[in-house]
């Protein structure tokens, strides 16, 4: 944890693979019950627990701080689907080391968070999601400076958190 | 999307150093507190005999007092700006009440009743309810600002202990100014002011430091 924040990829890259196993642990069973795509708030937790990661405060145990960044978007997601829960901590963290076969993975929700962002935003995220480019290799191919390009990068994923919060989804 | 390209993405954005959330928090603090003090000599100036009111126990008790205030605030600040706090910072938010609370049973003990209500009064609370407000505003800014990049559990909650924190660095500043030192006068005036502060702050978090 304590490398990526200093910027490390591959150990970031890492670490969100081991976090994405467990958050899937944590949501999976919950969003079934209350009728949800687990993998939509799987990705939606991911997303805060990226834009916050700056909230971990370094020396502390990562799990409680995983679980509390968890939890809180699972209440979220299900409440604005209307459904009321109560997710106690405890059983956040307990269920957050369990290893469990990977699912596929496929979700909507971000898809169609994409759609709300700007056409500039949107080729950027693609070209890193869809095609792994680096920044660089983006930024020579949409002409923009590898700046811009972060720049840009970072204000698409404040962005797409912000438009998990702002729609309810009607499925 | 799937969950394979989202890492892909977040790595690549995850690709520089992050300022921890303290760190945003004590610049904002120093910064908003730089802001105030600055608003202060714009409007106010400290009152003419401060140099012989430093040497009385009332005068220092109202700055201790307010100080005490800010300073439970800024703890609990630190605290309510993080997903998973922990500790019991809370406690020292009673501080500043309970010292209070002693100066006025001592003021109410020591001072003629006949005295009690122009005390009370004082020469200008509405300067006090107004002037608290509007010195603790650019503090309160820096620190919402700030507040935004935290993940607070109860979005309210941290935008309450940010209000509390910068009417506390508003009563200090007016403290410098304002000539009444009673222990009942502050009790009063400068409680409704921070306490004014704060209700607006929470309901500013509540809406505007959800995450």
């Amino acid at each position: 944890m304590e490398q990526s924040l200093q910027g490390d990829f591959c150990a970031y890259e890492q670490l969100l693979v081991l976090l994405t196993v467990a958050v899937r642990n944590v949501v999976r069973g919950r969003a079934r019950a209350a009728g949800l795509d687990p993998e939509d708030v799987v990705q939606e937790v991911l997303l805060a627990l990226h834009l916050k990661r700056n909230t971990w405060v370094t020396g502390t145990p990562v799990a409680p701080w995983v679980a509390a960044i968890a939890r809180n978007k699972i209440v979220d997601s299900l409440r604005r689907r209307g459904t009321r829960i109560e997710v106690p901590l405890d059983d956040v963290i307990e269920t957050l080391w369990i290893d469990e076969a990977e699912s596929e993975g496929q979700a909507h929700d971000l898809e169609r968070a994409l759609g709300r962002l700007n056409e500039r935003q949107r080729d950027v995220v693609r070209a890193v999601s869809l095609e792994g480019r680096t920044a660089q290799e983006v930024a020579t191919r949409l002409q923009m400076t590898e700046g811009a390009v972060r720049v840009t990068l970072h204000r698409s994923l404040r962005a797409l958190a912000a438009a998990f919060r702002a729609v309810p989804n009607e499925d | 999307m799937k969950t394979e390209e989202l890492i892909r993405v977040l790595a690549a954005d995850g690709a520089r150093p992050v300022i921890p959330i303290g760190h945003t928090l004590s610049r904002a603090l120093m910064l908003g507190a730089v802001l105030s003090t600055a608003l202060f000599f714009l409007i106010l100036h400290p009152r003419a005999d401060i140099g012989a009111a430093v040497q009385t126990l009332r005068f220092d008790f109202k700055l201790v007092v307010v100080g005490c205030v800010a300073a439970g605030a800024a703890l609990f600040v630190a605290y309510a700006a993080l997903p998973a706090p922990t500790g019991r910072r809370q406690r020292l938010l009673w501080l500043g009440p309970l010292l209070l609370a002693v100066g006025v049973i001592l003021e109410l003990a020591t001072a003629p009743v006949s005295s009690w209500f122009p005390r009370w009064l004082g020469h200008n609370a509405t300067h006090c309810l107004s002037l608290i407000p509007l010195l603790s505003l650019p503090a309160l800014g820096c620190l919402l600002f700030a507040l935004r990049r935290a993940a607070p559990v109860r979005p309210a909650v941290a935008g309450a202990a940010a209000g509390l924190l910068s009417g506390g660095i508003g009563a200090i500043l007016y403290a410098l100014s304002c000539p009444d030192d009673s222990p009942l006068f502050v009790a009063t005036w400068y409680s409704l002011a921070i306490g004014a502060v704060t209700a607006i702050a929470a309901f500013v978090g509540s809406r505007w430091l959800r995450w």
